[in-house]
């Protein structure tokens, strides 16, 4: 009965990108359900992520917001025995087909982790890594400043480069991987919590950031801060614990609406504080 | 719900009053470890004045770069010493590759199965084998059925299997020393998995495996026993020249010496053991100076 249902709606979506002629969702999931091992961590999630927009995912601990994030980058694979159920569209391909190489689905979606991660290399290397690792053959130097000049750090580092980029301070290290990051020129930037190990003054750069990136690529970013998802989010998807112990999808709408008119008492009592 | 609270908590004299027993067990521990360490030094002071005074005087060029003789005053130890460096190198050409590529596998490839951990629990095992153990496989294994003979090369390949287990743990103790999240790190930049393993983490695990793999071939260059039962136990008067030649090395030409009852060899024994202190420290601060230099770089 809910298999039907699911089925339904996911033949509906797969068409309306033909009807527009370009599509407006660059990431979608259907079905999607994640177990590691025997507990089922994430439940029949069915979401469409828009390209250009930063999409907020919010919702307490352990409610799979991580879990769900990391789907798109198939950065869950690397965990021993985890299992993915369900699809996950990428510009019209699953991106969980056997003919995908999780490699290039990587490059494509760019990762920046809730604790700042720099490589212990120098600040230029730490961005040339990921040119580097993918052969790009272009000017090194140039797509160094550029990924530096994008993630708003080229400022503070260009008279030292060669320095470390665990020299750095904590924010300028978040900043760096993000420089890091774009300098593959992803599509889409999974963020996981970004701010959460830095001050507040850190945090305004890197919300800043966002803001400005949101020009160029999708963004979608797991957060624990409801006032940073109002902040900087187009969309927030709320995500709660059902009962079952598996995390679901509660709401998803534009960030607007849901933090002034939510459709489900579940997102309303954790957005006024009163669980979570 | 107070009343209860109250209840639950010990009154003032369920304590001991005085603390007086505790602080002395502190101090006695204290006083016992000092004891141990202090043992340890004498005894290692001991043994290096033992050795200095009778030995330090033996050493010269002399002693460097003559061949055995049944003439004490004639003696030196060259031909060991050279069989030394020969087996030595290629312990760490044949040990250091293979070691560190079991480490890569098992840290980084392997599935956790139960096939890894028992692999992984005999590697363990392994590096606690008697060294003799070696020696006869050694004997059967490359002198016999290789047919190679009692050369460099197979003394080379007894000591590699000898060592092989320390390489092994200790690469993976630093390959496991790296942090997950510099393998996430690079694995999300579309790195490839041995382009993660090759750019992220061996570069931060290489001070640790070196150190490992200098330690293990400190030992190396100390054992006797293995090469005893290979048969490198013969009077060289010869430079070995290569991987083929037959050969002696330090710790069996002092066992020699030692063994012979008159006491100017005993005293050439003594000169032979500052010769290979000499060695064992140079490869050890060898060995701290590169991670050093490591450590420094990655900062």
């Amino acid at each position: 009965m809910i298999n039907l249902r699911i089925d339904t709606r996911a033949s509906d979506v797969a068409v309306s990108p033909s009807e527009n002629g370009q599509s407006d969702v660059i990431l979608m999931t259907r079905n999607l359900s994640f177990w590691y091992g025997n507990t089922l961590a994430l439940e029949s999630i069915d979401s469409d992520i828009r390209p250009r927009e930063v999409t907020a995912i919010i919702g307490p601990s352990g409610c799979g917001k991580s879990t769900y994030l990391r789907c798109f980058n198939r950065m869950n694979e690397l965990i021993p025995g985890a299992r993915i159920d369900g699809s996950i569209i990428f510009r019209n391909k699953d991106i969980n087909d056997r003919s995908v190489d999780p490699v290039e689905v990587r490059r494509q979606v760019g990762m920046v982790f809730q604790k700042p991660n720099p490589f212990p290399k120098s600040i230029y290397d730490n961005v040339a890594y990921g040119p580097r690792v993918n052969g790009y053959k272009g000017d090194m130097d140039e797509a160094v400043e550029t990924s530096l000049k994008r993630a708003a750090l080229w400022d503070e580092v260009k008279d030292d480069l060669k320095k470390s980029g665990l020299a750095l301070s904590g924010g300028q290290q978040q900043r760096l991987c993000i420089a890091r990051a774009l300098a593959v020129q992803p599509d889409v930037l999974l963020m996981d919590e970004p701010c959460s190990a830095l001050d507040p003054i850190a945090t305004t750069r890197i919300e800043d950031l966002i803001r400005e990136l949101r020009e160029q690529l999708t963004i979608i970013i797991v957060t624990h801060n409801m006032q940073q998802a109002a902040r900087i989010s187009d969309r927030t998807a709320f995500f709660t614990v059902a009962e079952s112990g598996a995390g679901t999808l509660v709401e998803f709408n534009e960030t607007q609406k849901l933090f002034t008119t939510p459709a489900d008492e579940r997102t309303e009592a954790y957005i006024t504080g009163r669980f979570g | 719900m107070s009343a209860q609270a109250t209840a639950a908590l010990p009154t003032a004299d369920a304590w001991r009053p005085s603390q007086a027993r505790r602080r002395w067990s502190g101090w006695l521990f204290y006083g016992l470890a000092v004891l141990s360490t202090l043992l340890g030094l004498v005894m290692l002071g001991a043994l290096l004045y033992d050795i200095f005074t009778d030995g330090a005087r033996e050493v010269d060029w002399h002693f460097l770069s003559n061949y055995p003789s049944r003439f004490a005053e004639q003696a030196g130890l060259r031909s060991a010493l050279l069989g030394s460096l020969w087996m030595l190198a290629f312990t760490a050409i044949i040990a250091f590759p293979l070691g560190v590529g079991a480490a890569i596998y098992l840290e980084e490839y392997a599935p956790d199965n139960w096939l890894t951990r028992f692999i992984q629990l005999n590697i363990a095992n392994l590096a606690g084998v008697p060294s003799i153990v070696y020696g006869l496989l050694g004997l059967g294994l490359f002198v016999r059925w290789l047919a190679l003979g009692r050369v460099v090369l197979a003394g080379s390949m007894t000591m590699a299997l000898l060592i092989l287990p320390l390489i092994i743990v200790a690469s993976r103790e630093a390959i496991r020393a790296v942090p997950d999240s510099l393998r996430e790190g690079s694995y999300a930049l579309g790195a490839t998995r041995w382009q993660m393993v090759r750019q992220t983490v061996l570069p931060s695990a290489s001070g640790g495996i070196l150190t490992g793999t200098i330690l293990a071939l400190a030992r190396a260059i100390g054992e006797t026993a293995p090469l005893i039962t290979i048969g490198a136990l013969t009077y060289i008067s010869f430079d070995p020249n290569g991987p083929l030649d037959i050969f002696t090395v330090l710790p069996i030409q002092i066992f020699n010496w030692v063994s012979l009852p008159q006491k100017e060899f005993h005293s050439l024994a003594a000169g032979g053991i500052v010769v290979l202190l000499v060695v064992l420290l140079t490869a050890n601060s060898l060995a701290v100076y590169l991670r050093y230099r490591m450590q420094r770089r990655l900062q």
